[in-house]
């Protein structure tokens, strides 16, 4: 069993705000090993950003609080360190890629002092080693003549360009986990499939698990092996990313399945998820998605259900898994695999 | 909740309500209600609300409650001190300070007032047409604009005094020929920046002509710059008149405001330091309240908080 | 089926200039026509042109050559204040971002009925609030919403805003800029279903803007492929995806990631190279040459026929010009066709 390298347990962060308080991550738990990517699929809302910024501790403390839980890199805890520590952890330990290239980038920094800045400063080297370093980095990622573009400003490459520069500089300390919030969702879908099978390439090369934020099921299929679908604040699903498509068990990651139009293949219908999501700042006792789910029961509104294993690595938090619900079949041609082959 | 304390009924199914799932939660907020909730947590900004309110009411009020008027001569009373009958003392001519004070304020305040108001109908109106149709047209107008400010204001104001007859108009005319062009300035960025939006382009392809998205989709959207500006304006209005009031230029006897206050009684500050204290205070307790409360409608108003 | 040509774009150009006198070939000589009732989706990544051509279709931008031919009335020819509100009318547009395309210093109602306003369709304001009342009710929304603001709604929700505003004029021909792009997965399936009904509802016909190939597959008709402001195929929906023939079609479809791991697993991927070329300074001949697989000497001297290959499958591409069999190996057509 591979090594774990990221554990979350009980995670609870809300917001302060006017309203009210605004529960946008309640009680989480997932983990994540070595050599493995795990996907975190949700739509807006969902919690899913505000997770990954948890882990990361990029949340400003007001108006966020950490309610409850831990953070635990390879077993030491990131919510009980100060600041200075996180800085010394982040950037070295845990690399993070988001999604807007150009406002992830100093525009008024070379390329190459952006890169070299966390090699002098974390990993001690001279300038002239970290320049070195760099430039592998940069022919890593695949950025052609990169002894020129070493020495460039971010104006200067492309969209496609500068997300390889960022993942550059996310590897350049060999850290143990990559954090990708929606990379590819602002790239063209031909760069897009390049930037993942270079984060794949990478994955194989230094064993660096990876956490990959996304709303795209075609981009989870690709590029991911297990998968944690988010809803109103809460994981409502995690399993492999074969157990998710092919075996799914939650009405909500069904919806999702469903309202994807399957390129290579006849839809006819797209079975859209009527209404929005949960208002966080009164969250719903029960279920957040039995006031959209076709499914939902009177147990569904009150209570939450607990998850149920159906393998070890499968778990659904559904009252339909409950052996007192009624025996439910998603909806033809959700599941992959049941579509109609043209 | 215990699995046990469920029984069968409750895995019935529930009917599904689609119009309950758009419900929103919730009362309607909008701008100007949430600006104001963020206005009321300044309380710098809410004081001094307060004390132009009092100073308007004392304005219009004041010279009624002391039973004086500011133009009656007396001068075995001249230069008196702070006393029960004259509240804030008397002038060289005997004149009471206390009700000139207030009569003062009228002038000033309507002075600041009115050129800050033209200012802001020709800013707003150059800087829109200027921004909106851009081109040869904008660089036509923003020239005229750099021109005027390049004109020595002395200069302009002095000519007009030569050539108006000396009074409240004079100074106020002399006063816009060049304060207009901050708003215009400000407009025009602002009309630069909003009419690239979408849904200025969704307003042009329903049909809407130049005039209604200037009227219905920019000005609205620029409403927080331009009342920020105007509070701004207002002190500087203010107190350039009581700049222009210290060279000779102000408004003629026996009328008074706080800028011929304080320069006639510049002479006597020696002996009766309360004739010149009196009106400077208010001048700069005016212009301290004006810029407090734009501070305040700045933040309030501040267009980056979109949630 | 629909027969009825209800538009014919023909060798459409909008270059825009830049500093320097150079100018900014967002598209170059595009040709197409558009049927009655159906639904063309246009494709294509960041720089081809698409939305600059929606835009010039309805004629927010004024074309640079060529025209675009409306129920036999030509878009950008002179044409007086009634004209042109007739045009309005006929031709209205859905915009991509649903955060930015309401003015959000007005109320739901208000925007839905600016397209009445402004020409004067509904008088009396009972009219008014009953019209609107009812576009609300038709995407799905209640009738207490017009009241409000757009920050208060969803962005599915300010799409469907968006959608009633451009229906209260009753226009034939609607624009959908990239619709759904900013939208959740499965408020997308919404939005879409929505328009579809609409669409029927009212005889609309669509040109469907978008990056998304398996959200186009699904709700078009006909769908055509641009690059760099070329048109560089167009063919029915299902044909398009399941054989298609031009080079960059073919990357493009190799590209886009399947929601199902075994096949992707399984896949092999078309290998593009390069960067996209600068729309100021297009390659010569074929614009594609420098990314192209197959790209050979003829395709940076000739500049490719857009011309009917095969019934209803139209293509840019050499290797399916009769007149330039010689300069591709057999075996690369033939592999080509087969993918």
């Amino acid at each position: 069993m591979a090594k774990k390298v990221l554990e979350v347990k009980n995670l609870s962060v809300s917001f302060h705000t006017f309203g009210g308080e605004v529960q946008a991550v309640r009680d989480v738990n997932f983990d994540v090993h070595e050599r493995e990517t795990l996907a975190i699929v949700g739509e807006s809302g969902s919690g899913k950003s505000v997770t990954v910024q948890s882990v990361m501790q990029l949340i400003d403390m007001p108006p966020g609080e950490f309610k409850s839980g831990e953070v635990l890199l390879e077993g030491e805890d990131l919510i009980q360190k100060t600041a200075k520590q996180m800085e010394g952890i982040r950037g070295k330990e845990m690399g993070m890629i988001f999604q807007d290239p150009m406002t992830s980038l100093n525009p008024t920094m070379k390329i190459g002092r952006q890169i070299t800045e966390g090699l002098i400063k974390h990993q001690g080297l001279s300038k002239t080693e970290a320049k070195k370093r760099g430039i592998d980095l940069l022919k890593l990622v695949g950025i052609p003549n990169p002894e020129r573009r070493i020495d460039q400003y971010p104006h200067e490459f492309s969209g496609g360009m500068r997300q390889r520069a960022i993942i550059a500089i996310a590897l350049s300390c060999n850290p143990r986990m990559l954090i990708a919030d929606e990379p590819t969702t602002a790239l063209d879908v031909t760069i897009q499939a390049q930037i993942l099978d270079l984060l794949r390439d990478i994955q194989e090369e230094t064993n660096t698990a990876i956490v990959l934020i996304t709303h795209d099921l075609g981009v989870v299929a690709n590029a991911a092996s297990r998968v944690a679908v988010m809803y109103g604040g809460k994981i409502v699903e995690t399993g492999t990313v074969d157990e998710i498509f092919y075996d799914a068990k939650h009405p909500y990651t069904w919806g999702l399945l469903g309202s994807m139009p399957k390129l290579h293949a006849e839809t006819e219908e797209l079975h859209s998820i009527p209404g929005t999501p949960p208002d966080l700042k009164d969250p719903p006792k029960g279920c957040p998605f039995a006031a959209r789910c076709p499914y939902a029961m009177k147990v569904c509104e009150n209570n939450m259900p607990d998850y149920t294993e159906n393998s070890p690595t499968h778990k659904a938090a559904c009252w339909l898994q409950d052996e007192r619900a009624p025996k439910v079949e998603p909806p033809e041609d959700v599941l992959a695999g049941g579509a109609k082959q043209s | 909740m215990s699995q046990s304390q469920l029984n069968q009924t409750d895995f019935e199914p529930i009917e599904y309500e689609a119009a309950e799932a758009e419900k929103i939660s919730g009362q309607s907020t909008s701008y100007w209600k949430d600006a104001w909730r963020r206005f009321r947590k300044n309380k710098l900004a809410l004081a001094s609300i307060i004390v132009i309110i009092l100073l308007g009411l004392m304005a219009a009020f004041g010279t009624v409650l002391s039973g004086q008027n500011y133009f009656d001569n007396d001068l075995i009373s001249a230069n008196k001190p702070v006393s029960g009958g004259h509240w804030f003392g008397t002038d060289n001519l005997g004149r009471d300070i206390f009700a000139r004070t207030w009569y003062g304020a009228r002038i000033s305040l309507f002075i600041g007032l009115s050129a800050a108001f033209i200012d802001l109908v020709i800013g707003v109106i150059w800087g829109s047409v200027s921004g909106y149709v851009g081109g040869k047209v904008d660089e036509y107008m923003m020239r005229i604009a750099d021109i005027l400010t390049g004109v020595p204001y002395l200069l302009v104001v002095v000519l007009l005094t030569v050539i108006m007859p000396r009074g409240l108009w004079s100074i106020i005319i002399a006063m816009t020929i060049t304060g207009w062009i901050n708003m215009a300035r400000i407009v025009r960025g602002e009309v630069y920046r909003l009419k690239t939006e979408e849904y200025v382009m969704a307003a042009k392809s329903l049909g809407a002509k130049a005039t209604r998205i200037m009227w219905k989709h920019l000005i609205p959207n620029m409403l927080g710059p331009i009342i920020v500006t105007l509070t701004l304006t207002i002190p500087n209005a203010i107190f350039t008149e009581a700049f222009l009031s210290f060279l000779g230029l102000g408004v003629p006897q026996p009328q008074a405001s706080w800028g011929t206050m304080t320069s006639d009684a510049l002479d006597s500050l020696r002996y009766y330091p309360y004739q010149l204290l009196f009106p400077a205070f208010f001048i700069c307790l005016t212009m301290l309240a004006f810029n407090v409360i734009g501070d305040g409608l700045r933040d309030a108003l501040d267009p980056k908080d979109r949630s | 089926m629909k027969h009825e040509k209800l538009l014919e774009i023909n060798d459409l150009k909008k270059h825009f200039k830049v500093s320097g006198g150079q100018r900014l070939k967002a598209v170059d000589g595009i040709t197409f026509d558009i049927f009655k009732g159906e639904t063309f989706g246009l494709v294509g990544e960041s720089g081809c042109g698409k939305s600059t051509a929606g835009r010039t279709i309805m004629r927010l931008y004024e074309a640079t050559d060529g025209d675009v031919v409306f129920k036999n009335n030509r878009v950008h020819d002179k044409k007086n204040k009634k004209e042109l509100k007739q045009l309005n009318q006929e031709m209205q547009m859905i915009f991509q971002d649903p955060y930015a395309s309401l003015n959000p210093r007005m109320t739901v109602t208000d925007i839905i009925a600016e397209g009445l306003d402004v020409h004067g369709l509904i008088k009396s304001k009972k009219d008014r609030q009953a019209r609107v009342d009812e576009l609300l009710d038709t995407v799905g929304l209640n009738k207490e919403h017009g009241n409000r603001y757009p920050h208060e709604f969803s962005g599915g929700q300010r799409q469907r805003i968006g959608i009633a505003r451009a229906l209260a004029v009753d226009p034939e021909f609607i624009v959908a800029d990239e619709p759904i792009s900013a939208l959740d997965v499965s408020i997308q399936a919404q939005v879409v279903n929505l328009m579809r009904e609409l669409q029927e509802e009212h005889d609309l016909t669509y040109l469907f803007i978008a990056h998304d190939l398996s959200m186009v597959r699904h709700i078009s008709d006909r769908v055509g492929v641009m690059y760099l402001g070329n048109m560089m195929e167009i063919a029915a929906s299902d044909e398009l995806y399941e054989k298609p023939l031009h080079p960059y079609t073919q990357v493009l479809l190799s590209a886009v990631p399947l929601p199902d791991p075994q096949l992707e697993r399984g896949r092999e991927r078309i290998e593009i190279t390069g960067e996209l070329p600068s729309p100021i300074d297009p390659p010569s001949g074929c614009v594609f040459r420098t990314r192209c697989p197959f790209a050979t000497s003829i395709c940076g001297e000739v500049e490719p026929v857009f011309q009917e290959y095969e019934e209803k499958h139209w293509v840019a591409c050499h290797m399916y010009d009769k007149r330039f069999t010689d300069y591709f190996s057999q075996e690369e057509t033939a592999s080509n066709q087969r993918t």
